[in-house]
This record gives structure tokens, C-alpha cells and sequence, in this order.
């Protein structure tokens, strides 16, 4: 590395997570420091004079004035290479399993220093280039099998180019050079290990626009409010109304070849449950466990709160560098409402001017930033490979009131938003997405794309079905002032189909074995015959066919049931549109054709 | 190195005080404070600025001068002693007996403040605990090792359910050491007493630990009361293998005496005055329940908040929720018409619930019924709001039975008596039993064996009553 420099200082003052340190000349901002006696990490967030504000990433308790602190002259990094994958980190990049054996204990005690990736570990490393070859950033040495799903492709890092002079094959560790790459004679030794710092977004050749969809398996998202790949999507939502089981349900279920899920101050608990229940659940792309394409990064609400703030940091780097590889990459952040209070409080302490609700004035630059480093673009290296980083970032809104500053200027930078109602989820309908509030800025992209696939049907579909729970929600007044009655035979039938649409199809029970993935196949079946069956019952009630007989016509169990056909099964949808036909027909009165006409 | 004694307080404000000219001064260390008269009181270290430190002084400042005053520095952070004989012992918040009885032996001292779990060395919690009430058992079934407070407000009955839940809160799968902390804040000498009566009256006590700090009693010390119950609960659930739950109540006190805090500190305050870190704050003590991996023990919460006004979105409700796993939330309505428990059931919620029941857990067919109780009961309360408006005429026959559901369902199985302890198959039956009111192809939760093997034989027998009558 270039001109490293140390700088030692010593603590003036401490107050929570702020350490002062004076005698911090030449110290620049962003720099690691060590500090005390123990060696705590920290981050210098400002610099006045010899004294250096320093926001430290562990719990300050114990440290005394006078106690050294050093700076390593280098910003907060990451370490890139094999074995981040089904890695669980902390905010700043520590395994949480050394944490445990080098602390020899179930908590997380201070000071501990221990490799973000496996030094003694030997890879399989296997060339993709040879000697002589002309090789620029971003090209791929070779690969090394990571997991069974994961191929990793190593990377010339950035900054370097020129002739490759060697190039080694077989096992080999990260921290041993693999290849020595020659630029008129200025010399790089390669590793299979990188470092790049957080704060810093990796560069990329050109991005492209997002035009096609991200499945996450969830009806009401794909159908109706669905993410492109590359795109960014915000879920608030008040306590209890799902956010945590919906990020769980895109990490497990988002066609995505790596998902990177960062707990980022949220429950221990939550934490645990993904960590075991991701070696167990298959992922049905790949018929492998979900662990194999995914890495945890975990701050949880009692773990020190300036390393939440790094965590999201942490989480966007692992992931940029995983797009750089070219791969579709998916990000879960729950919740970004934490790491803005982690920003609040770390701003307190250092006594700046507060902006609304006491936050930072430069918290909208900051979640812009954060997001803005998603996106599907053409990656580094002559090869022209496509990556993306998909982000879903969860809001906490306080007492679920969505005009506080983290939501709002969340949803200014993000384009689907899917705003969770507590009501729903009160009455168990989950997810509680409410479809009347939410929205998608990529439905009209990705229309095109679906409706090549499901014969020009789909976006009719989706516009209609819509279409009939804006009306229900108007029904619905009228319902409520002058009762059921007063509606017509057609807006009763709008009614039933809207309700079959909410109950039948936006519902779906994330821990339900079958229930909780559907394919698009499944979902555009599904759709269709709901439609279907509105069609012809509308149909049937102008050929003055009873209602109660129509609304309660056995075929409506089996539509209800729909969502319980395994994917093998789902043509068995497909022959419902014939039953509905048949039992409908058998209902309208004879003479009934003619009565309507 | 010798402990360091100063007469240089320069100012005294609120709870805090500000000693100069010190040196060797750790960040969080505890302060031992002795007053001319020779009282002595404790403190700990909130902030330090070169040769300056800020005291937090936890029975509050007044009577203390700067003049006689003496302040000592003990070069550590704020321990509790413990030991397996702190069952069926009463301590103030600070931790020191008040019960008459001998002083305590300690086997071990530990942090009051704890260090955060491993998320890595989590197990996750999946044992169901039987509290014998429906609404909690049924609806929202509590797991060892879950943290699920209770949302109350002045005038509910949330201490006798509290007390009924640690009197008969057991596990089904047979019998283990198990325990109660129990931490009051700035409660009423009479709540604190309804306690005491109540374990002393049922034989709780002698497994109970009891921390009280009274309203009369300072503010600040409510500061470390948690925490210390805490760190006794993490001894006796981890080094000696018992299952504890920790009430805490009420949390509410907490948070004033932590905004008291902050206001004095000056500090710029986030909503209604508290402090901005509020969350992080209750997330530290929040946190401390669950299990560990190769232990017995676990800690379970329960702790117990009134919220101002009713209102959810009140910042301790809030935050509270988004932190902990679930809430039961207590509704004023049931309660005017007299129901007890009156667990206001729609957005009463416990998260960790999915890996509780189940089949080998409580039975196989607990998710199913328990989402369709939910479903139907929200849609017979909102036909009966309909009804409220329109008259019951215009509801359909189908709205009217799920009307009619939701009134029995509150009379039977939400309502219990405050000493009746019923068994998970019991309030799995009644479960049942209620949902035989409500036509079977709106039974959209349940799967149709669950319907053929648990509700046909209950219609078959319904329709022979009828026959027959």
C-alpha cells in the first residue's frame, strides 16, 4: 500500500461512542484508529487541529484520558476474496464465529482482532488467462468454486493493467501471489485477496437501465408491485406488520445468484433464525441450500452503534464486489431506520446543528448515496459482463408515521415502495402490502417483458385486477353508508372478485410449505382464472342467473385453493377455467340469454 | 492502584456532578460518594473531558456540597454480586438486601451492563411455554428465551396478569429448575406489595428474586434497577442452568428517569424529549433475553409498560415494539365490560410463535386454527361496526354468524378467570368448538384435513344435537 502513515495521539475526552483523541496531527478523515490499551477500532469522523473526533465501533467503557490512540493512515476497508460467502459477519467485517472462539465465550467481548477471511485455507485456484496475455481492471484471472452454486471469479483489482508475466494454477492460499502482472516493466503481484474501502463505490463501466424483473416469488410484489433488477425498494412499515418475515421472504426466494443480508440493529433472535434456517430451506433455482449463495453481516440493536452505522457500508462493498464478478446481486437491509439513528446519535455527540426531528441535515445525502451504489450495469474487464445489486432497505418509521425524515427522504431516492399496513396485518393478511398505497416505477418496464412470456396477456391482467380493488375501496363507502343492498347485481360481482383477489391471491402465507413461493407461471394462472371466473359470473348475472347460487358455486373452493398446488401441479389450474364454464352454464335459468337481450 | 479521593466538585446539577482536577478517571467507572454527614451514595461516570469528569449520582445530589464532600473513584464499572442464594431474597434497586435477612455471599461479581450476545452463539427459541391463559396461549404463544412485553395502560389489570403468568408459566415437556426476577421501577409501595403477597401467598417466593425501587425512591436508580436484575437473571439462567422470566415493571419509569438524565446533560432530544437513544438504550436491556447454544438456561421477558394515553405510537410503546419479539396489548373496552384477561387480540402479536407450536410442539393443527380465530374474529368485529351503523338487517347471514362468532369468542375464550389455568389442549378445543358458529367454506386458513379430522366429528355431533332436539 502507498504511503502508509502512522499517527499517535492520546484520548482528551470520552462521551459514549465519541472519543477525542489530541495529537492527531496528519491524521486524515475516514482513517482506522486503534485505541487504548485494548486496541479498539474506530473512524475519525472529524478533524480540528491536532484533535481528531473519532466515532469507535465497540463499547467505550474503561477508557481512560491519556491512553494511546493510532492511526493506521487507512480507511475503513473490506477484505475481498473467497470465503465470504455463507460467512456471518459483524459490522466491520469479523466473523462472528472466531469472534466466539477468540473470546471463548457466548458474548462479544472488546478488543478482539481476528481476519475477515480464512488465511491457512487453500482454494482451488484455476487459470483463465496465460502468460503474454494483455489483461485491464476488472478481468478475470481465474476462478476458484467458492460454494456448489458459487464460482468465484478473480479479478485484476483496480488500477492495475498490462502483461501477465505468471500466472499460477492448484491450490493455493488467499495471501499467496497468484499472478504477476507487468506494466512496461512496473510489476504487480496478485492475490487472491483484495481490500477496498467501504465508503468508496467501485467503479463500473456503464449502467444500464432496469428493464428486467427481479422475481421475488411473492404474488403481491411480482404481479402487481414488482422490482427490476438493478432497481431499489423501500419497505416501511410500524412494528408488527411484517418488514422482518417480508426481507426474510426475498432473501430466500429473490432470483438472485448472491443475496447479501445485512441486520442492521435489529433483533439477535431474527439473526439466528436466518443463520439456521438457510442451511435447511433449497433454494429452487439452483435445488441447493439458500446458504450457498448468501452472506449475513449482523449488528444487532445491543451491539455498539457505530458499527451499525459501517455495517450497511460493510453489506453495499461484499455486494459491489460480487456484481463485479458479474453477478445478480440482491441486498436486504433491515432496517436503514437504525443506521439513521446510529448517524443521529453519533451527530449528537459531536454537536452538530440538528436538522428535523434532531437528524443530521446531510441524512438525505447520505441514504441517496446508499442507494444510488445499486444498479444493473455492464462491470470492469474487456469481457463486458452484466452485473447488478438489487437493494430492498426496510424502514422503521416511529409509531408508523411515514412523514418522518427517514422515510421520506428514502422514498425520494427509491422506486418501489411498498408501505406495509398495520390494519392488514391486525387481521392476519400477510403480507400486508396494501395494495391501494403501494407503488412500482418499473411496472410499465417490466409489462413488456412479461407480456412476451404470457402471450400479451399479462399487463390486461394486472391493469384489471387493480382496477377492481380501487373499486372495491370505493364500493366499500357506499357499503358502509347505506349498506350491501344498495348495490347493483354488477358491482356485487366487483365486490366478490375483489375480495377473491385479496383473500385468494394477494394473501399468502409465508410459512406455508407450498404457499410460500410462487412462480410467475403459477402467479399469471392463478390471476387469470380469478378474471376468468369474474368474467363469466358477470356474464351469468346479466343473464339473470341467482347470485347466491353464483357466489357460492363449489368451483370457488378450488380457486381458493389454488395456492396450495405445488409448482408440478399447476396445470391442474389451467382445467378450472373449464369447470367454472360448466358450473356456471348449469346455473343461468333457460331463457336467460334471452331475458338479458 | 490506590483508589483516588477528590474534595473538587465545581458544580452540581440535576443528577449530576461535575468533579475537576482528576486524573486516571475511566469512562463508566463507578464513583463512591461520602457527604459530610457521613452518608455515602453511588455514582458512575457519564463523561470525561481531559482532568474533568461528569458524575451521575444515582440517589440524586441533593444535600451534597463542595466543600465536604468526598468522591472517590474505584477503578471499576458498577458490579453485582451473585449467588444461587439470591432466590426468594427482596433487594433495593441497587442491589442491597431489604428483607432483614443476612447479607448475601457472593460466588461471583459481575457488569451490571452484561456484553451483547454471539448473535453467532444464539439458539434460537422454539420451546413453547404454557401460561394457562387462551389469549396468549392460543393467539400469541410465548417461547423460552423471547422477550414479549406487555402493553398496558393506567387502570388495566396488566400486574394480576403478570402474576398469573409467572405463577403458572411452566413447559410442557416436563419439569426444570425454573425462576422469577422480578424488577419493579418506581412502582407503588401497594403494586409492590400485590406482588410480594401473591408469591409469598402461592410459594412463588422462594424461586423469586425480587429488586424493587419504589416511587419514593430516587429516580436515577432506576437507571441500573434492570440491569442489575439482568445480570442476576444471565447468572442464574447461564451458570446454573435455570429458566428464568424477568418481569420488569414499569418501563415507563425507566424512560423518564432517562430523559431526566438526558435533560440535564443538555443533550438535544429526539421525540417528546427523549433522548435520541432511547432505542439503543432499551435495546441493550431488551436484548439480554434468549438462549444460548450448548446452555440449559434461558431468559424470558415480560416487561411491563403503561402507555401514556393509550397511545401505541408513544415513543416507549414504539420502540419497545420494534425491538422486542411481539406485544400483548391490553384494551380499555374489553376491560369496561368486564373481561379478564382483556388482551385486546387484533394487534396483540408474538413473533417467535411459527417455531412454538406445531406438531411435537403443542399440535399440529395450532397455526392453522390460530390464524383463522384471528381472521374471524377481525371480520366479525368489522360486521359488527357495520351493524353499529346500518342495523343488523343489513349484514349478510354470513357476516351475521362471524358478528355473533365475535361476541362469544370474547365472552369464551378471551375471558378467564384470573386463577384458571387452562392446558394448550383445552384452549385448542374451545378453539374449535367456537369455529363450528361459522360456515365451512369460509374456513379459507385451515387445511382441509385439519377441517376433516378436527372440525367434522364436532359438526357431526352438532347436527345430531340438533336432530335430536
Amino acid at each position: 500500500m502507498p504511503d502508509k502513515k502512522e499517527v499517535k495521539g492520546v484520548i482528551e475526552r470520552i462521551s459514549g461512542s465519541l472519543v477525542v483523541a489530541g495529537g492527531m496531527e496528519g491524521a486524515s478523515m475516514q482513517d482506522v484508529v486503534h485505541i487504548g490499551e485494548l486496541g479498539l477500532v474506530g473512524e475519525i469522523l472529524e478533524v480540528n487541529g491536532d484533535k481528531a473526533s473519532i466515532q469507535v465501533y465497540e463499547e467505550t467503557s474503561g477508557l481512560m484520558p491519556g491512553e494511546p490512540v493510532v492511526s493506521m493512515g487507512e480507511p475503513l476497508s473490506v477484505e475481498l476474496g473467497p470465503g465470504i460467502i455463507e460467512q456471518f459477519y459483524d459490522g466491520i467485517q469479523r466473523p462472528l464465529e472466531l469472534i466466539e472462539k477468540a473470546a471463548k465465550s457466548h458474548f462479544i467481548s472488546r478488543g478482539i482482532s481476528v481476519p475477515a477471511l480464512d488465511r491457512s485455507k487453500k482454494w482451488k485456484f484455476e487459470p483463465k488467462v496465460k502468460v503474454g496475455d494483455e489483461v485491464e481492471a476488472g478481468d478475470i484471472l481465474g476462478t476458484v468454486q467458492e460454494t456448489v452454486v458459487v464460482e468465484h471469479r478473480i479479478m485484476v483489482p483496480n488500477g492495475i493493467k498490462g502483461k501477465v508475466t505468471k500466472i499460477e494454477s492448484g491450490e493455493h492460499t488467499i495471501e499467496e501471489v497468484i499472478a504477476v502482472i507487468d506494466d512496461n516493466g512496473k510489476k504487480s503481484n496478485v492475490t487472491m485477496l483484495q481490500r477496498w474501502p467501504v465508503r468508496k463505490p467501485r467503479p463500473v463501466k456503464t449502467r444500464l437501465a432496469p428493464n428486467v424483473p427481479m422475481t421475488t416469488g411473492q404474488r403481491v410484489v411480482d404481479a402487481f408491485f414488482p422490482v427490476a433488477l438493478g432497481g431499489t425498494a423501500c419497505v416501511p412499515g410500524p412494528f408488527g406488520s411484517g418488514k422482518t418475515v417480508i426481507q426474510h421472504q426475498f432473501a430466500k426466494w429473490a432470483q438472485a445468484q448472491i443475496v447479501v443480508y445485512v441486520g442492521c440493529g435489529e433483533r439477535g433472535n431474527e439473526m439466528t433464525d436466518v443463520l439456521l434456517e438457510f442451511p435447511e430451506l433449497e433454494d429452487p433455482q439452483s435445488g441447493q441450500p439458500l446458504m450457498k449463495r448468501t452472506t449475513l453481516i449482523a449488528n444487532t440493536s445491543n451491539m455498539p452503534v457505530a458499527a451499525r452505522e459501517a455495517s450497511v457500508y460493510t453489506a453495499i462493498t461484499l455486494a459491489e464486489y460480487y456484481r463485479d464478478m458479474g453477478y445478480s446481486v440482491a441486498l436486504m437491509a433491515d432496517s436503514t431506520s437504525r443506521w439513521a439513528e446510529a448517524l443521529r446519535e453519533m451527530s449528537g455527540r459531536l454537536e452538530e446543528m440538528p436538522g428535523e426531528e434532531g437528524y443530521p441535515a446531510y441524512l438525505g445525502t447520505r441514504l441517496a448515496s446508499f442507494y444510488e451504489r445499486a444498479g444493473r450495469c455492464i462491470v470492469n474487464g474487456k469481457e463486458g459482463r452484466e452485473g447488478s445489486i438489487t437493494v430492498i432497505g426496510a424502514v422503521s418509521p416511529p409509531g408508523g408515521d411515514l412523514s418522518e425524515p427517514v422515510t421520506q427522504n428514502t422514498l425520494r431516492v427509491t422506486k418501489v415502495f411498498w408501505g406495509l399496513d398495520a390494519n392488514l396485518a391486525y387481521q392476519r393478511h400477510f403480507p400486508a402490502i396494501n395494495w391501494l398505497s403501494s407503488y412500482s416505477l418499473y411496472t410499465e418496464r417490466l409489462d413488456a417483458y412479461w407480456n412476451e412470456k404470457f402471450d400479451d396477456q399479462w399487463s390486461g391482467l394486472r391493469v384489471e385486477a387493480m382496477g377492481l380493488l380501487e373499486q372495491e375501496d370505493q364500493l366499500n363507502e357506499v357499503v358502509r353508508l347505506v349498506g350491501i343492498d344498495a348495490l347493483s347485481r354488477d358491482e356485487r360481482m366487483v365486490m366478490e372478485t375483489a375480495k377473491s383477489l385479496r383473500e385468494d391471491f394477494l394473501h399468502q402465507n409465508a410459512f406455508h410449505e407450498i404457499d410460500t413461493y410462487a412462480s410467475m407461471d403459477k402467479q399469471f394462472k392463478m390471476l387469470r382464472t380469478i378474471i376468468n371466473f369474474h368474467h363469466l359470473g358477470l356474464d351469468a348475472l346479466r343473464k339473470n342467473a341467482p347470485m347466491a347460487k353464483l357466489f357460492n358455486l363449489p368451483v370457488r373452493e378450488q380457486i381458493a385453493r389454488m395456492r396450495y398446488l405445488e409448482e408440478a401441479q399447476i396445470d391442474q389450474i389451467d382445467k378450472l377455467d373449464d369447470v367454472i364454464k360448466e358450473q356456471i352454464n348449469a346455473i343461468i335459468p333457460v331463457g336467460g340469454d334471452n331475458n338479458a337481450a | 492502584m490506590l483508589p483516588r479521593e477528590y474534595r473538587t466538585i465545581s458544580s452540581l446539577s440535576g443528577p449530576l456532578m461535575m468533579v475537576e482536577k482528576t486524573s486516571d478517571v475511566r469512562y463508566d467507572e463507578l464513583v463512591e460518594i461520602s457527604l459530610g454527614n457521613g452518608e455515602k451514595r453511588r455514582g458512575r461516570v457519564l463523561e470525561i473531558e481531559s482532568d474533568r469528569a461528569l458524575v451521575q449520582v444515582f440517589e440524586g445530589t441533593s444535600g451534597i456540597d463542595s466543600e465536604d464532600t468526598k468522591v472517590r473513584f474505584v477503578g471499576k464499572v458498577l458490579e453485582l454480586p451473585v449467588s444461587r442464594d439470591m432466590l426468594g431474597r427482596v433487594f433495593n434497586g441497587r442491589g442491597e438486601p431489604i428483607d432483614g435477612g443476612a447479607p448475601l455471599i457472593a460466588e461471583q461479581s459481575l457488569d451490571i451492563n452484561g456484553m451483547p450476545m454471539n448473535p453467532f452463539s444464539r439458539d434460537y427459541p422454539s420451546e413453547f411455554i404454557q401460561t394457562g391463559i387462551s389469549t396468549i396461549d392460543g393467539l400469541n404463544p410465548m417461547v423460552r428465551g423471547q422477550k414479549l412485553p406487555i402493553f398496558s395502560a393506567s387502570g388495566l389489570p396488566h400486574n394480576r396478569m403478570a402474576a398469573q403468568i409467572a405463577r403458572q408459566a411452566t413447559v410442557i415437556s416436563g419439569h426444570e429448575d425454573f425462576a422469577v426476577v422480578f424488577a419493579a421501577m418506581g412502582i407503588t409501595f401497594e403494586e409492590a406489595s400485590f406482588f410480594m403477597e401473591d408469591f409469598r401467598r402461592t410459594g412463588a417466593l422462594q424461586r423469586t428474586v425480587l429488586y424493587i425501587n419504589l416511587a419514593d425512591d430516587p429516580a436515577i436508580e432506576r437507571i441500573s434497577t434492570p440491569r442489575i436484575a439482568l445480570t442476576a437473571a444471565e447468572y442464574l439462567a447461564f451458570e446454573c442452568n435455570m429458566h428464568v422470566v424477568v418481569i420488569l415493571t414499569d418501563l415507563t419509569n425507566y424512560c423518564e428517569a432517562l430523559r431526566e438524565i438526558s435533560a440535564a446533560r443538555k443533550e438535544v432530544p429526539g421525540r417528546r424529549g427523549y433522548p435520541g437513544y432511547l432505542y439503543t438504550d432499551l435495546a441493550t436491556m431488551y436484548e439480554r433475553a434468549g438462549r444460548l447454544k450448548g446452555k440449559n438456561g434461558s431468559i424470558t421477558q415480560i416487561p411491563i409498560l403503561t402507555m401514556p394515553e393509550d397511545d401505541k405510537t408513544h415513543p416507549i410503546p414504539d420502540l419497545t415494539g420494534y425491538i422486542t419479539e411481539g406485544q400483548i396489548i391490553l384494551s380499555r373496552s374489553l376491560h369496561r365490560q368486564g373481561i379478564y384477561p382483556p388482551v385486546d387480540v387484533m394487534p396483540s402479536l408474538s413473533r417467535l410463535k411459527d417455531k412454538g407450536i406445531g406438531k411435537d410442539k403443542t399440535r399440529e393443527d395450532h397455526a392453522d386454527l390460530m390464524n383463522q380465530l384471528f381472521a374471524a374474529y377481525a371480520r366479525g368485529k368489522e360486521a359488527k361496526e357495520l351493524a353499529v351503523i346500518l342495523g343488523e338487517g343489513a349484514l349478510s347471514d354470513e357476516d351475521k354468524a362471524f358478528a355473533k362468532f365475535s361476541t362469544v369468542f370474547e365472552d369464551k375464550y378471551i375471558r378467564q378467570g384470573e386463577y384458571e389455568n387452562r392446558t394448550i389442549q383445552e384452549t385448542l378445543q374451545l378453539g374449535w368448538d367456537l369455529l363450528t358458529m361459522i360456515p365451512v367454506k369460509e374456513l379459507k386458513r385451515i387445511r382441509d384435513a385439519y377441517i376433516e379430522k378436527y372440525l367434522k366429528p364436532l359438526l357431526d355431533k352438532k347436527a345430531d344435537n340438533e336432530a335430536n332436539s
